[in-house]
């Protein structure tokens, strides 16, 4: 394990929210979470007073849906990125946001533990590979994430090292595939 | 077995929230299909995800702002209580589609473009347009070259052009150089997608007549 003890630990805290609508754990997700959606949308083109309110619209999202996070396929900083990326394309472009079909655990079944922990792993080792990335590159992808690119000029951000991350949620959606066709079969 | 995927420049710029609102939902319908895109697509959400975690905030909330939002989840919680309506088991538009044709196949309202093919244009913003075209088996799609960039994701049968064939869930990506006739399959009819960041521009001069009031 490369976690440090200092590093806290969002997962547990995003359960907490959803199990037992935990205001301190919340707090913790707020005070860390809340001015970093606030500065990416600020970022991404935002005046500071539309920022602030957004960005806690965005946090009492994270609140509502904390129950659909699934930890075996992104980190808490994943999830909680699709909603302020959702709600800036809502803010600044007012279109609708088409969303992939969910594909969420049953009531019964629980993301695997090992996958879990493998897939926060991953995570920070991708986070580790992009804080080496040459500063070209680096910025081309920040603009990019930051909605200050093209479609034709995004082509050239691409060709991230994406592969082990990417191997790992795909075990993730195996497992929960088969946890769905099994669902309705009784034991 | 789905054969053609999405290209990594459009799973990104989805990814990212860039692209205009047709194309974002062939990404959607084609990833709802398709586990390989899906998990592609959620490691470049990571991707979007360590940005954010890293991004040292020269900005805070203001003070209140923890419960000022604290508010906003206690007024919503009653909204919440309205779920969407169920769907049907069996279904051949998966739910992004669905929810722009507003039902499935039943619920397309077509018009003819002419020797068999129906196409019904779906509401979307106007920086691109999307459509979903109906063409009966063993039907050609006029030839047709193209302006911009053409996506075709196959919901149902399947197509063969000069280069490849596409059944279900397959995605075509044509560019400006792409120029092709697509005809689809003998047997089932097919029902495909297709966006489009340009009008197209047929060959023939009859569907070039027609173009203005194809809207395509």
């Amino acid at each position: 394990m490369t976690r440090t003890h200092a590093e806290p630990d969002w997962v547990a805290d995003l359960k907490l929210v959803a199990a037992s609508q935990d205001a301190a754990a919340f707090a913790r997700l707020f005070a860390h979470f809340a001015p970093r959606v606030k500065a990416f949308l600020m970022k991404s083109g935002a005046d500071e007073a539309m920022a602030e309110e957004c960005a806690q619209d965005v946090m009492a999202t994270v609140w509502r849906k904390a129950a659909l996070f699934d930890p075996s396929r992104a980190s808490a900083s994943t999830w909680i990125f699709t909603i302020a990326r959702n709600r800036r394309i809502d803010m600044l472009r007012r279109q609708r946001r088409p969303e992939p079909e969910d594909l969420t655990w049953g009531p019964e079944a629980e993301p695997d533990q090992l996958d879990t922990l493998s897939l926060q792993q991953e995570t920070r080792r991708l986070t580790q590979a992009l804080e080496t990335l040459p500063e070209k590159q680096r910025v081309l992808i920040e603009r990019a994430y930051f909605g200050d690119l093209s479609h034709s000029e995004i082509a050239e951000a691409t060709g991230l090292p994406l592969g082990t991350i990417k191997s790992r949620i795909r075990i993730a959606l195996d497992r929960l595939r088969h946890a769905m066709s099994h669902e309705s079969i009784p034991k | 077995m789905i054969r053609h995927h999405l290209t990594d420049d459009l799973l990104m710029a989805y990814s990212a929230g860039t692209l205009p609102e047709a194309f974002s939902l062939i990404v959607a319908t084609h990833v709802s299909l398709c586990d390989d895109c899906r998990a592609r697509l959620e490691a470049y959400d990571a991707v979007g995800g360590s940005l954010l975690d890293q991004l040292l905030p020269q900005v805070s909330m203001a003070p209140d702002a923890l419960a000022a939002t604290m508010q906003k989840i206690a007024m919503s919680d009653a909204e919440d209580a309205r779920a969407s309506p169920p769907r049907p088991a069996h279904r051949v538009f998966p739910e992004p589609l669905y929810g722009y044709v507003g039902g499935d196949l039943d619920h397309v309202r077509w018009r003819a473009v002419g020797g068999g093919v129906r196409q019904a244009i779906l509401n979307t913003s106007s920086e691109a347009s999307a459509r979903l075209l109906y063409i009966p088996g063993g039907v050609a799609v006029p030839d047709h070259g193209h302006h911009g960039m053409e996506l075709t994701l196959v919901l149902q049968g399947a197509f063969r052009d000069e280069h490849d064939r596409f059944g279900p869930g397959d995605i075509e990506i044509a560019t400006e150089e792409t120029q092709h006739t697509p005809v689809a399959e003998p047997g089932l009819d097919c029902i495909c997608l297709a966006v489009t960041d340009a009008p197209l521009k047929f060959s023939g001069l009859l569907p070039r007549l027609a173009q203005p009031f194809l809207r395509i």
